[in-house]
């Protein structure tokens, strides 16, 4: 495989803005096929509009976005074939699972992707069953997403993603608002999902060495560190720099009060 | 603070969140009654759609009080075998909507001339007011009765897409679909901020407190709403959508099915011919 298709998303000095507001300055990135990337950073450092300028939803005010080798324009992505492609190959799971559960039931959620990729319907039936199994959500088949918890809302959104079994799955935080067994079910998800490329937004250091390979880490809309992750969990003058660290104050049995550094997700002291 | 008197001090729009919040438990009690197994959970919602339609019809041509009676019967039977509880049904349909219809109705029983039954202060009872009151009230009873055996029995999303059976276009039922899935996140959304705003409240608010309150509420619902319409679309977009909305067909009805179909036009034709 040439290096230029290994590389599945070539980003070059790309800028967005809303309206005023700069939300990526000048953001440089390779990712090849099959890494597990997390992206770190703290609330409004750009990572959920880094996850919308590669799934394709905005495009940049200036800078240049490929995927395999050809440029993400909106102009592209007005043929049907072009844009069929690039959705079935890449599939975001929005933070917020009532964003992306939108359908009157689980199954019409898990067809919703296939029907618009004009699937044949009998292959979007098989592919419904097999999902329901694989993600243990068969007991919520007919149920209506207001009747789900937040764990299950989470998987769903996650399967009716997975059911297109995209090359790339983009995660804005995903173990965001879960509860702790939840939260672990979801870290042990992504640490099965072998063979894609998985790129997480997250904000929560507790839980990079077990999803990912490499690490990038945003500050203000840039790159300010890309490395492995063991690396940057130790570089606390980054992460202070950066706000996923902070000092946690906590009183002990005895009354004293002791200071320690604090990493999102678990404690070190 | 005992509950009447919490609910006196409650400002108009709490009160109205709170029916609302009722409304919604209701609609949860119905989903629940939905999985019950019981005879017309099983049967296939476009039959159900269609049968309501065409009993509906039928009662409402009908001009016996027998058969809109038996009609009722039928109905109850029908509920009964499917595991509604009486007393469900009495709080889904019959307190509000026929305490209603009889306020409406109350004027035509001294209003209607014809021949007197009674004499009072304030006007004279006629048969034939008698008569229209007890036709009014009986067809919106059974009717009201069929429609929430219907809704007890089946789920909101397998209505809407039962209505497809009756040709209503797709884009519609997509659209009241997500309307229904998102009255219940906005309802939430709604209920948090009143009680957030109830949980840093010291007193009763006075009403002009009360109607900044609710105009505050609706800009935040309004700006929220806007916000979750962009991302729904967004996510929409993210998963192919391109402006056309495609759905799973339902798997071809049943035997079992097509019988209920039969007999339910029968029972309808029955009651036309009878009314005549």
């Amino acid at each position: 495989m040439s290096e230029a298709v290994d590389r599945q998303f070539e980003l070059q000095d790309v800028h967005y803005h809303y309206h005023d507001v700069a939300a990526l300055r000048g953001i440089t990135l390779s990712i090849s096929a099959g890494e597990r990337i997390a992206l770190l950073g703290a609330n409004g450092s750009g990572k959920s509009t880094l996850l919308r300028i590669l799934d394709a939803l905005y495009f940049p005010t200036s800078g240049r976005v490929a995927f395999d080798g050809k440029e993400l324009i909106e102009e592209r992505f007005r043929e049907d074939a072009f844009a069929f492609d690039f959705r079935r190959r890449v599939g975001l799971v929005f933070q917020n699972p009532d964003v992306q559960l939108f359908n009157p039931t689980v199954v019409d959620e898990l067809a919703f992707g296939p029907l618009q990729l004009r699937w044949p319907k009998g292959q979007i039936r098989e592919r419904i069953e097999e999902c329901l199994d694989a993600f243990g959500i068969r007991h919520l088949r007919d149920r209506p997403p207001h009747r789900l918890s937040g764990g299950e809302k989470k998987r769903v959104a996650i399967a009716s993603v997975l059911i297109l079994d995209p090359a790339v799955l983009l995660l804005d935080e995903p173990t965001s608002a879960l509860d702790p067994r939840a939260q672990s079910q979801m870290i042990d998800f992504l640490t099965e999902s072998r063979g894609r490329t998985v790129i997480t937004a997250t904000h929560d250091l507790g839980i990079v060495e077990d999803i990912a390979t490499r690490c990038v880490v945003l500050e203000d809309g840039q790159v300010a560190a890309d490395g492995a992750p063991a690396t940057i969990v130790q570089d606390h003058t980054l992460l202070r720099r950066t706000g996923l660290l902070h000092e946690h104050r906590h009183l002990h049995p005895d009354g004293s009060l002791h200071s320690h550094p604090h990493l999102h997700g678990h404690h070190q002291h | 603070m005992s509950p009447g008197l919490e609910h006196r001090q409650r400002g108009f729009v709490e009160r109205t969140l709170a029916s609302l919040l009722e409304t919604m438990e209701h609609t949860l009690l119905a989903e629940r009654v939905a999985e019950r197994t019981g005879m017309l959970q099983v049967r296939d919602a476009r039959v159900k759609v269609i049968a309501l339609l065409v009993l509906v019809i039928a009662v409402s041509v009908s001009h016996d009080l027998r058969v809109i009676a038996v009609t009722f019967a039928l109905a109850l039977t029908l509920g009964w075998a499917s595991k509604i509880r009486l007393v469900e049904l009495m709080k889904h349909a019959w307190w509000g909507t026929l305490v209603f219809s009889a306020a409406i109705v109350a004027p035509a029983i001294v209003m209607t001339p014809g021949r007197t039954i009674l004499r009072l202060q304030f006007g004279t009872i006629t048969e034939q007011g008698l008569r229209a009151a007890g036709y009014l009230l009986a067809r919106v009873g059974t009717v009201i009765t069929l429609c929430s055996v219907l809704v007890l029995t089946t789920s909101w999303a397998r209505i809407l897409r039962a209505l497809r059976a009756l040709r209503v276009p797709v884009v519609f039922v997509v659209i009241l679909g997500m309307t229904y899935r998102y009255i219940f996140v906005l309802l939430q959304t709604a209920h948090d901020i009143f009680e957030s705003r109830r949980s840093r409240r010291v007193g009763p608010s006075s009403a002009s407190q009360n109607r900044w309150a609710a105009v505050a509420a609706a800009g935040v619902l309004m700006s929220k709403t806007l916000e979750l319409s962009g991302e729904i679309y967004l996510a929409m977009q993210s998963r192919g959508f391109r402006g056309e909305v495609y759905l799973l067909d339902d798997p071809p009805m049943r035997g079992p099915d097509w019988l209920t179909l039969a007999g339910v036009a029968g029972v309808a034709v029955g009651i036309v011919w009878i009314s005549q």
